[in-house]
């Protein structure tokens, strides 16, 4: 099982993918630096949370035009399973892979807490290992997490289960408590909490594991 | 500013510079300096880089230890915690800038700080903070906490180094003079640690990070002066933090560092490119000539002056092993950093600056250090206080509303509002932080079964009623923390900070202070090994509480066997290690609910004592108890005592607390009366008789003094209040205080 993370400057959960990916596939992952221009051949990619660029200009908007993404887009088409946590989720929106945009928290805070989650599809690429189990806490810790897209998207992710992941209180405002989604045809999740830091009892907990072994047991 | 500039006394004392001192300096250039080579001295000389009030009581610490690996003298301290790990780690002080703006001040605290530590070749894992603000009812205070808050979290966050733990009071002392004092935990190899000095003759010299521009200039200078009310236009002296560029300066640093390329390095900190380059050829024992049009500057016509002066953030200088040159720049460049080669260093000992093609600064470097101001200020002892005896101090009229008053006081109120503003995880290694209101953070050590556990603490008002049991105090309380999450204490960073030192009362509280810390860190073996001083913390002749912050670090040998509040189950019994007498003299039940600081009022009695020898007794038997997993929560008993301390575990576990009374101690001083030395234990029923009496054999006070389980928070004849109330009202504060509209 091969898995690989994307680093921007100034990524800073590089280390959390690297290591929750290491401690569920026994095997490091490919750091990729954004300056290549192919990914290399593996089974799942992880697009890391942190300040890609600073969040200058808006979050993850510089990273968004990396030379590595039009590799990740073409990839993506053919169904490469992608996750972004956190700004890896700003990163696809920004990048059109995913629909909608993240604004500023509602408090206009940056906030960081365990954040209870409800499981919204348990039959998604990234939640059949919950085995139907609803409830979930990862740690949020961001700035930029008001989830936001018109009304049609929100309808057309709503019908199509796109939404797999809810606030269970909601923390910055986003519209339906939405947490995470994914792309139409399933393999790209995006969300702002992080699974990467629940993957051990020491650290946040273990919630977060399940969601890496339903990828990657799903291939 | 021109080269043409004439010195004169009034020049020479904008500088901040005494007579006898420009006569020092007249006497070894053997002529008039021009403009630059006096901004020179002037900072290499300011309180903030030569220590010059302070440098001989500092001499008296105890720097070295079994573990100690590099005491101060270096950007941060390095210890060793086995395995070739070393831990770095400082502490530093951002006073100043952080109460004229609050934002940049404290992001740039943050950033200086976490500089300190990696340009040692650790990458930081932990960042902390103590922080100071007036009372809440003063006008400043609540956009100086939003301000700080958002400063810290906007610049830590976005490195990506977990901000863990902390602490924040509020007093009217700080009126005038807020605290932010930042402390950074950086891991590194031992066999990998970089020192400043810059060895040998011909080496190249090289600049790396931001553009040097005008900001900032003489902000050592501005950390070197009381404030008054027209320090508002000594804004432009703040720099600005840039916490991308931080963070890629780590990462490219940290690349390099994995080379052999670099001889010296160091960070361009207080007084940027003079105190860096001035203080690696020090060390070094050799001159550095400086081409100031190699500089990166981000400004155009910048003078020598500015340049040498300026204070812009995350630059380093380095000295790098002739041929590394290309392997720099390449590494600097994939980060898209800038990076010059600036100049060399000589065997002239001499800072040789050019500019436009002339010699603009031709001094012996020798001379900054070595005859930098060493000041013997004189100062006066603070007069003993009389003690409280707790017979003497009246019970509440009502131990319930004084039980919700203590647990809502600003200092003992929850400071959720600030630390859920930090990112307390990132980097995966996070054990324990704020989150959970222990005694001390815990962060792993990345991929091993051990972990480092952090702390920072200080109770000005005990410092202020009696500077010597205050320092005393504030480090045996960092013991403390330590042992009660199971880690060995190994070390401290400090903060010193206080008001005026040309006022003898004001010398004679850090002259206090450091004596009674020295006297613990002696008795406890547990050196300090960096730290920095922040004096002139003086608004208008009205000084800040003395508040000599301390950092302190520990290690946890595995992981698996450490201590939290939040382990306590129903049915534990809670055993109180250490002895008890009721001391509520500077204590916080005096303060809140007997009103002794209020001005009209005034009563300041004698803090607690601390006694050494059974402080190092009890921190071992708790070390003991946790690795030996007989005991379930571990907590100090420290501001507000045994009720305080039985209020939190209930927090953290869930579980409510109740306590019984105590035959010899009246009441209100055995629930809240602050005794030194003390760990509240829950501890499962079959483990409590050992425990007990193991303690005994070792000549140590324990006994049972509650039980933990049930939806209350009690003590037998005093208060009963449900856990949520007593939660709600400890949480409530900060809050509703920050939501308040003015």
């Amino acid at each position: 099982m091969r898995t690989a993370v994307i680093v921007f400057p100034a990524s800073n959960c590089d280390r959390d993918a690297q290591s929750a990916l290491a401690k569920i596939t026994g095997r490091d992952p490919i750091m990729v630096w954004h300056r290549e221009t192919e990914l290399p051949d593996v089974d799942f990619v992880v697009i890391p949370g942190g300040f890609s660029y600073g969040d200058y200009l808006r979050s993850g908007a510089i990273a968004a035009r990396s030379e590595i993404i039009s590799d990740l887009k073409k990839k993506v088409e053919k169904g490469l399973p992608v996750a972004g946590f956190c700004n890896g989720f700003q990163v696809l929106t920004e990048a059109g892979i995913l629909p909608g945009a993240l604004m500023r928290n509602k408090s206009l805070k940056y906030i960081c807490k365990p954040q209870p989650l409800t499981i919204v599809n348990s039959k998604s690429r990234f939640t059949t290992g919950y085995n139907g189990q609803k409830d979930v806490t990862f740690p949020i810790a961001h700035h930029d997490g008001n989830y936001y897209a018109d009304k049609k998207t929100i309808d057309r992710l709503e019908k199509n289960g796109q939404v797999v992941f809810r606030y269970n209180g909601n923390p910055n405002g986003s519209i339906n408590d939405i947490a995470g989604i994914t792309n139409e045809a399933g393999n790209v999740l995006g969300m702002m909490p992080h699974p990467e830091r629940a993957v051990d009892p020491l650290h946040g907990g273990t919630d977060g594991i399940e969601l890496f072994k339903s990828v990657l047991g799903a291939l | 500013m021109s080269k043409k500039i004439k010195i004169t006394p009034e020049v020479v004392k904008e500088h901040g510079l005494s007579e006898g001192e420009y006569e020092i300096i007249l006497d070894r250039l053997g002529r008039e300096p021009n403009i630059n080579e006096l901004g020179i001295f002037s900072v290499m000389w300011s309180e903030h880089c030569s220590y010059k009030s302070s440098r001989r009581h500092l001499g008296k610490f105890l720097t070295t230890g079994k573990r100690v690996i590099q005491g101060p003298g270096e950007n941060a301290g390095v210890i060793d915690i086995g395995d070739n790990h070393a831990i770095i780690f400082k502490m530093e002080s951002h006073n100043h800038p952080s109460y004229i703006e609050p934002y940049q001040g404290a992001a740039t605290g943050v950033g200086g700080i976490m500089r300190d530590v990696f340009t040692m070749g650790a990458r930081p894992i932990a960042n902390m903070n103590a922080l100071r603000f007036g009372e809440p009812s003063h006008p400043k205070t609540k956009s100086l906490v939003a301000g700080v808050v958002a400063g810290i979290g906007g610049y830590g966050n976005c490195v990506g180094v977990p901000t863990v733990g902390g602490e924040t009071n509020f007093h009217a002392g700080y009126n005038g003079n807020i605290l932010v004092n930042a402390m950074c935990v950086g891991l590194a190899d031992q066999d990998k640690v970089f020192y400043s000095a810059a060895k040998g003759a011909g080496n190249p010299v090289f600049y790396v990070g931001s553009k040097t521009g005008r900001d900032g200039i003489h902000g050592a200078t501005m950390a070197s002066a009381e404030f008054d009310d027209d320090s508002e236009e000594k804004r432009p002296t703040v720099q600005v933090g840039d916490p991308f560029t931080e963070k890629l300066l780590i990462e490219a640093c940290m690349e390099l560092m994995a080379t052999d390329a670099i001889i010296g390095i160091q960070d361009m900190g207080a007084a940027g490119l003079t105190s860096s380059s001035v203080e690696m050829a020090d060390k070094g024992g050799v001159g550095i000539e400086i081409n100031l049009d190699k500089v990166p500057q981000r400004e155009t016509e910048m003078t020598p002056y500015e340049m040498m002066l300026s204070e812009s953030q995350e630059r380093m200088l380095m000295v790098l092993k002739p041929g590394k040159e290309q392997l720099a720049f390449d590494i600097f460049n994939k980060w898209e950093l800038d990076v010059a080669q600036i100049g060399k260093t000589t065997d002239t000992g001499r800072l040789v600056l050019k500019h436009k093609r002339k010699t603009v600064c031709d001094i012996p470097i020798a001379p900054l250090g070595d005859d930098a101001p060493n000041l013997d200020r004189p100062h006066v002892p603070t007069p003993q206080r009389d003690v409280l005896a707790a017979s003497d101090a009246r019970p509440p009229t009502d131990y319930n509303d004084a039980m919700l008053k203590i647990m809502s006081c600003p200092d003992v109120a929850s400071k959720r509002w600030i630390w859920e503003q930090y990112d307390r995880h990132v980097m995966a290694d996070t054990m324990d932080s704020s989150q959970s209101g222990g005694d001390a953070a815990i962060v792993r050590v990345h991929g091993t079964n051990k972990a480092v556990a952090i702390t920072t603490d200080c109770t000005p008002r005990y410092c202020y009623a009696d500077p010597v049991e205050g320092g005393r105090q504030v480090v045996a309380e960092t013991y403390r923390n330590l042992c009660s999450v199971g880690a060995e204490p190994i070390a401290i960073t400090d903060c010193l900070n206080f008001g005026n030192p040309e006022r003898p009362e004001i010398m004679g509280q850090f002259v206090g202070c450091v004596e009674g810390m020295n006297e613990a860190c002696r008795a406890l073996d547990y050196p300090v090994v960096s730290g920095n001083v922040s004096l002139y913390n003086e608004t208008n002749g009205v000084a800040i509480p003395p508040t000599p912050a301390v950092g302190g670090v520990g290690l946890i040998d595995d992981v698996e066997k450490h201590a939290t509040l939040a382990g306590a189950k129903a049915g534990d019994t809670l055993v109180l290690i250490g002895k008890t007498e009721g001391w509520l003299g500077s204590s916080l039940y005096g303060r809140e609910v007997l009103g002794h600081e209020r001005p009209d009022v005034a009563l300041f009695y004698a803090p607690p004592p601390v006694d050494l020898a059974s402080e190092k007794a009890a921190g071992a038997y708790v070390r003991r108890l946790i690795r030996d997993r007989r005991v379930t929560a571990v907590h100090d008993c420290s501001d507000g005592g045994l009720a305080v301390s039985a209020a939190e575990m209930a927090f953290s576990s869930g579980q409510g607390t109740s306590l019984k009374g105590h035959g010899d101690v009246p009441l209100h001083a055995w629930l809240f009366g602050e005794d030194q030395g003390r760990y509240l234990l829950a501890v499962d029923e079959n483990s409590v008789n050992p425990v007990i009496s193991t303690a005994q054999s070792k000549g140590l006070e324990a006994r049972i003094v509650g039980k933990v389980g049930g939806d209350n928070v009690s003590a037998d004849g005093a208060y009963d209040l449900t856990l949520s109330k007593l939660k709600d009202a400890n949480e409530g504060w900060l809050p509703g205080f920050m939501a308040e509209t003015a």
